[in-house]
């Protein structure tokens, strides 16, 4: 349910960016969500469709890249893909994720006045 | 160029925003870390299940350490586990959210704000909404993820549920005491769950019913908070250098 919380904030944010550029409206909202980012895309889909009836994005399509997880080793820089235990496998060392969490808003299309 | 109020024609642009969604909460959550550690105040984010042992465990903590404890227990409705908390001693005041099924730094925030009881301590245990999915993403400004898990929820819940558990500090495996009637589950199995999904493992097995492990557990909260309130000192050594030279 926090992916209602998540679209409310979206539409927010891209407020922001219409008012502060004086767009007339927008066409476009493009994200990147990882696979490990704690979201589930279609339930933000859903939500950001339920909430944006009336707002600057009524006629914004909402793109959404999927970013998959990438786990890497902080001593010898190798990646994983672990299906086990988080260490490396050379090193024993703990693992950390380098991509794949994040929840980003990352490109607008926007209508501005042609001058 | 329209001839009638002189407006123009629409162009389309391709903006790059690049910014998180969890920006404002992130931002505010940093707001809220500033202040604990000027407090020299360590704050946890206590999550888990429903039912797994929250509030429970901090009741047999207050048992066994002098350390001072304050709480922001959530709920969506009812302050059942604040009035718990108080009785037993700890300086409560309860998150109602409502439909919210986690809490966020804003309400944070403002339950904390004017609360002197809540400051007036060495640990403030903020203990979520009980879910294993939603309070995960949300940044509070704590210092530590405490997860709670109950060896009754079953050896597969971090396998389930791996964004809350790869962020989590240390996991408290509540109700051991429970362990011999639980056919098929043995705590090895939950490691290695965990070791699945927290890069760095950190148990503690412990049951409020009789005791055994909580004074691991206080050795932890105790150890972290030593650290907090050196820094804090240290710190505020810092300051007062700055504003006395030589």
């Amino acid at each position: 349910m926090h992916e209602l919380s998540l679209a409310q904030g979206l539409l927010s944010t891209i407020d922001a960016q219409v008012r502060a550029r004086r767009a007339r409206g927008v066409r476009r909202v493009r994200l990147r969500v990882g696979d490990a980012a704690g979201v589930e895309v279609e339930l933000l889909t859903h939500w950001y469709d339920v909430i944006r009836a009336g707002t600057v994005c009524a006629g914004a399509a909402l793109e959404v890249e999927r970013v998959p997880e990438r786990w890497a080793c902080p001593a010898c820089g190798a990646e994983h893909r672990p299906t086990g235990p988080l260490r490396c496998t050379r090193c024993g060392v703990p693992l950390r994720l380098v991509a794949g969490d994040e929840l980003v808003l990352d490109r607008l299309e926007l209508e501005v006045d042609d001058v | 160029m329209c001839e009638t109020c002189g407006c123009g024609d629409t162009a389309v642009v391709d903006v790059e925003v690049q910014e998180s969604l969890l920006a404002e909460n992130d931002h505010l959550a940093g707001h809220n870390r500033e202040h604990f550690r000027e407090a020299g105040l360590l704050a946890l984010n206590l999550m888990g299940s429903p039912g797994s042992g929250k509030t429970t465990v901090l009741e047999a903590t207050r048992a066994r350490t002098d350390l001072r404890l304050s709480a922001l227990s959530a709920d969506l409705a009812t302050d059942r586990d604040a009035a718990r908390l108080q009785a037993a001693g700890i300086a409560a005041r309860s998150i109602t959210t409502g439909s919210a099924c986690h809490l966020d730094a804003r309400m944070v925030h403002e339950a904390l704000h004017h609360w002197d009881a809540g400051w007036d301590a060495d640990v403030l245990c903020i203990e979520n909404v009980g879910n294993l999915v939603c309070p995960a993403i949300y940044d509070l400004g704590q210092d530590a993820n405490v997860i709670v898990l109950s060896v009754t929820e079953g050896p597969d819940k971090p396998l389930k549920y791996p964004v809350m558990f790869r962020k989590a500090d240390l996991v408290l495996l509540t109700k051991i005491d429970l362990l011999p009637y639980l056919r098929g589950m043995d705590v090895e199995d939950i490691r290695a769950a965990l070791e699945r999904t927290m890069p760095e493992v950190r148990m503690i097995p412990l049951s409020a019913e009789t005791g055994e492990g909580v004074a691991d557990w206080v050795g932890w909260l105790e150890g972290r908070r030593n650290a907090v309130a050196s820094r804090a000192t240290a710190a505020a050594a810092d300051r007062d250098i700055m504003v006395q030279p030589g």
